[in-house]
């Protein structure tokens, strides 16, 4: 069953178009993972899927709202269904590390505080932050701010995750952690998951679904194992460089 | 025949251009005047934080009180100079407590407490939220469901509304000292009449102008600056202009604004 559905979606930023008729469907409780070269608009396509960006045209659906033209509340109560791990992390400067990650508990599902408590700490352990809640954002390297984030993510538990980049600039034993983690967070609560990633081959290992963007569409979109085993010529190239070094001329 | 051809284009481009720049224009403040109103809106909504508020109350308020305390000080003693070489002209000495109070309180308090506001701690919030833009901490607000303007707005517009008043109390008190201490410590003025001056000429109405002119200047103050911040651009010289942007274009509007107060409250 399709979760997300985006169809014919074009978007056009500072005069240079992004998107150009994306359709996409991912499939709920399902791990997707999105590749393609830097500035390609994977980051655009995820902020259209939560409603931060509206397309110029075409129509992005989830769970059978049609959520482009929602605004306000309407938009909102989608939205909390949702939680978004940002390619810079996002995490706010005047808050530190624990209240950053007890932000949403406090703001959206307006938890009791002893629990905001247990469960904060709970996910900072498994990011490996324990013991740093104390920290500003400012005092953080930039892969503590990547986990602090994908704490922030994660202690929502939603039905939808939305992760840019989660492992980009971290070390490759703490990309594997991070890596775990997500996989293990996904077997346990089956939220439906977007990842954006340029960890290849490890996604290929961890994601249900593999779908490539590139000239503002998607190229190819298929079951992780059968996307390595794909014949298309601009496929095998961004896999064979190991996804990095594809740039926009 | 050329020639002519030639100015009808050259016309054409100008006011074409007239155009598209009116139209920016108006569309932008169009665009200010509804980030004011439905900060305004979201204001009146529950949760009201008043964390935040205060937080904010100290940033603008309490943090630029040295500045402010400083270039009052220094507006006073200059204003007790100058007044007290003229007045001697007409032998009228005994009045420089009530020129020094009245320009103080009338005019020169709300001024430039909102001026060194805008510089101090305008440029400031610019800069906060146009670094927020940038790095998508506004999106993530978005994405958690907690509405920017409410969270990061409101307070604010609420301290600047409470804060730079009480900034102008300070500017005027400490002015009046100012002048007290040129005219006449310094110059030879009659202290006694330094005070008598001012409790007889200083009327409600003044105050009260004053205190209506703080209020709207702090609210231009915040309403400019968070909204050139709210707005800044995704680029590298996004935040400088935003912030140039944010204190002339803050600064102008509470000059002009003060000309129109000052002409509809005389
Ligand atoms: N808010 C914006 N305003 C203007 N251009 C933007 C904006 N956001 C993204 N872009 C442009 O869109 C393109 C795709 O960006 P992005 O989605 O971040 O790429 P990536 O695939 O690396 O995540 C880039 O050329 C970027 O400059
Ligand atoms: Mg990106």
């Amino acid at each position: 069953m399709a979760m997300i559905k985006l169809a014919g979606v074009e978007k056009t930023l500072g005069g240079q178009p992004v998107l150009c008729g994306v359709d996409l469907t991912i499939p709920a409780g399902k791990l997707t993972t999105i590749i393609g070269g830097s500035g390609e608009g994977k980051s655009v396509l995820l902020k259209h899927i939560i409603g931060l960006l509206q397309p110029d045209r075409g129509e992005v659906w989830v769970d059978g709202i049609e959520i482009s033209r929602l605004r306000g509340k309407a938009l909102n109560e989608v939205r909390k269904r949702f939680a978004m791990l940002f390619q810079g992390a996002a995490l706010f400067d005047s808050l530190t590390v624990f209240e950053n990650v007890a932000f949403p508990l406090r703001e959206k599902l307006r938890l009791p505080e002893t629990e905001v408590v247990g469960r904060v700490e709970e996910k900072l352990a498994q990011v490996g932050l324990a013991g740093m809640g104390h920290k500003y954002p400012a005092e953080l390297s930039g892969g503590m701010k990547k986990r602090a984030g994908l704490a922030r993510a994660l202690v929502m538990e939603p039905e939808i995750i939305l992760f840019d980049e989660p492992t980009t600039g971290l070390d490759p034993l703490m990309a594997k952690t991070i890596h775990d983690l997500i996989v293990a967070m996904h077997r346990a609560f089956g939220f439906t998951a977007v990842m954006v990633s340029h960890e290849i081959p490890e996604i290929f290992s961890i994601s249900d679904w593999v779908a490539m963007l590139k000239d503002g569409k998607i190229v190819a979109m298929a079951p992780s194992a059968d996307f390595q085993r794909t014949t298309d010529p601009a496929v095998l190239e961004f896999i064979a460089v190991g996804g990095m070094v594809t740039l926009k001329p | 025949m050329d020639e002519r051809v030639a100015v009808s284009r050259v016309l054409t481009a100008f006011v074409e251009r007239l155009g598209r720049a009116t139209l920016f224009l108006i569309r932008e403040m169009g665009r200010m005047l509804i980030f004011m109103l439905s900060t305004f809106a979201w204001l009146a909504r529950p949760p009201l934080r008043p964390f935040q508020i205060l937080k904010q109350l100290h940033f603008i308020g309490y943090k630029s009180t040295f500045v402010v305390v400083l270039t009052a000080a220094f507006t006073g003693m200059v204003l007790g100079l100058q007044i007290y070489y003229t007045l001697r002209k007409f032998g009228s000495e005994a009045v420089l407590g009530s020129v020094v109070a009245l320009s103080m309180i009338r005019e020169l308090g709300p001024v430039l407490a909102a001026l060194m506001v805008t510089a101090r701690a305008g440029s400031a919030m610019t800069a906060e939220i146009g670094i927020m833009r940038i790095t998508e901490q506004i999106d993530a607000l978005d994405t958690m469901a907690v509405n920017p303007l409410q969270y990061l707005i409101a307070p604010k517009f609420v301290a600047g509304l409470i804060g730079v008043p009480l900034l102008v109390a300070i500017f005027d008190v400490v002015g009046i000292y100012g002048g007290y201490l040129v005219g006449v410590d310094l110059l030879g003025a009659n202290p006694g009449s330094y005070w008598s001056s001012i409790e007889s000429a200083v009327e409600w109405k003044d105050v009260y102008g004053g205190i209506l002119k703080s209020i709207s200047f702090g609210l231009i103050v915040s309403w400019v600056c968070c909204y050139k911040g709210y707005n800044t651009r995704m680029s590298a010289e996004g935040l400088g202009t935003a912030t140039t942007e944010a204190v002339v274009l803050s600064s102008v509007l509470i000059l002009i604004w003060d000309y129109f107060l000052t002409s509809v409250l005389l």
